[in-house]
């Protein structure tokens, strides 16, 4: 029981990578890993919506979308398929959920919303958000494993993105060919880190 | 013409990276997502420029999500019914098209203040600039991955008695990062106003 948790927890962290193997997240991936801190900062708040969106889109989903899922409302609504609104009601979702975090972070945590701040409203189109809901339906995980998976994806896009932003501030100091300079050697890096990371590729507890 | 080559999405303005990196094994997939993409992103340039003088200021990010998220409902559909087998092979990024930066990006930025006409022609050229970039890369991941182009062999391989031995890493992820970073860099490499300063 635990094991298998444990199980989805290492999968999603380390075998297939949000970043890295799907190439979830890359706009804001690419865009804030200049620095250490700021790198730190997006992944905790990624983690956190995360962990929180993909279940809420569970339980929208077997109770409102899934084929028959209305039929604990009236018999006669159980025939309903409304599966295909999931990308309409699942951005939605996201949007709301982080609109909320955003406001309960601003009036009980000062604190972490200050140094979230700037970054929440980024989540909302952050792919990697609506993309651990599509593949949390694709694979059919029940709710408590649906949880874990989105702690999981999320803490293994902050690793990553923590990680190029540590390289890239080491970069800083050497000489590169100016048409490879910002975007092009990031990309190339992410390529290697990606590689690395292969290393982890079949791993099951 | 502009955002093919001097104002390329991908290139220059990092915008939506997710997809073409993820699509691009095939040429199959990737020209399904090319059409894709380039159709959404031309017909919700089209709506918001319509609605733009109706849409109140402080929701119109919300209103810009929800019909782009219509159009990738209906091209989703689309997708299913006719081309079911790579519909299945792309799996969640049809959805994804919804949260591609470019589309929102030119929503906001272009069709918000630009007439109708105007805002088609820009989505278009957008999404051909992306299209470009999806169709270079998967022809070499493609071509160096599987020694093949939309499924039919080009180079024989050596499995079936021919002397090119596939590349396996061109059809993992590694290998899509890479083909995009040297792609950036010959693109700079002839456009140095490109560069980025240090």
């Amino acid at each position: 029981m635990f094991e298998d948790y444990l199980n989805i927890a290492v999968r999603a962290i380390f075998v297939e990578n949000m970043a890295l193997t799907f190439f979830l997240g890359m706009c804001s991936f690419l865009a804030v890993s200049k620095r250490v801190t700021t790198a730190v900062g997006l992944g905790a708040a990624v983690t956190f919506v995360l962990t929180v969106t993909v279940p809420l889109n569970h339980f929208i989903n077997s109770f409102l979308l899934r084929p028959g899922a209305l039929g604990w409302v009236n018999e006669g609504l159980a025939a309903q398929d409304l599966s295909f609104l999931r990308f309409l009601t699942f951005i939605g979702t996201i949007a709301a959920t982080v609109q909320v975090v955003e406001m309960v972070l601003d009036r009980h945590f000062p604190a972490l919303h200050a140094a979230l701040g700037v970054f929440l409203p980024l989540i909302a189109v952050n792919c990697a958000i609506l993309g651990a809901s599509l593949l949390m339906i694709e694979r059919g995980l029940t709710l408590p494993e649906s949880a874990v998976f989105g702690f999981g994806s999320g803490l293994g896009w902050a690793l990553a993105v923590i990680a190029l932003a540590g390289i890239r501030e080491r970069l800083r100091y050497h000489a590169i060919p100016a048409a490879l300079r910002g975007l092009g050697i990031t990309f190339l890096l992410t390529g290697l880190m990606a590689i690395a990371f292969m290393a982890f590729g079949g791993i099951q507890l | 013409m502009d955002p093919l080559i001097h104002n390329n999405p991908i290139a220059l303005q990092v915008l939506g990276i997710c997809s073409a990196l993820a699509v691009t094994t095939t040429m199959a997939t990737t020209t399904v997502m090319c059409v894709a993409v380039v159709a959404v992103n031309a017909l919700s340039n089209l709506s918001v420029s319509l609605l733009r003088h109706r849409i109140p200021n402080s929701i119109r990010i919300i209103v810009q999500l929800t019909i782009i998220a219509s159009l990738v409902i209906v091209t989703d559909q689309v997708l299913k019914a006719y081309v079911y087998e790579v519909s299945r092979q792309l799996t969640v990024f049809v959805g994804l098209i919804i949260t591609n930066c470019i589309i929102m990006g030119r929503a906001e930025a272009f069709a918000m203040q630009n007439p109708p006409l105007r805002s088609l022609l820009d989505g278009i050229g957008n999404g051909l600039g992306y299209a470009a970039v999806l169709l270079v890369t998967g022809t070499l991941r493609e071509i160096f991955g599987s020694g093949s182009f939309f499924g039919a062999p080009v180079l024989p391989l050596a499995s079936e008695g021919g002397w090119y031995t596939p590349n396996g890493l061109m059809t993992l992820s590694p290998g899509a990062f890479f083909v995009i970073g040297f792609l950036i860099w010959t693109l700079r490499w002839f456009r140095p106003e490109q560069n980025e300063a240090e």
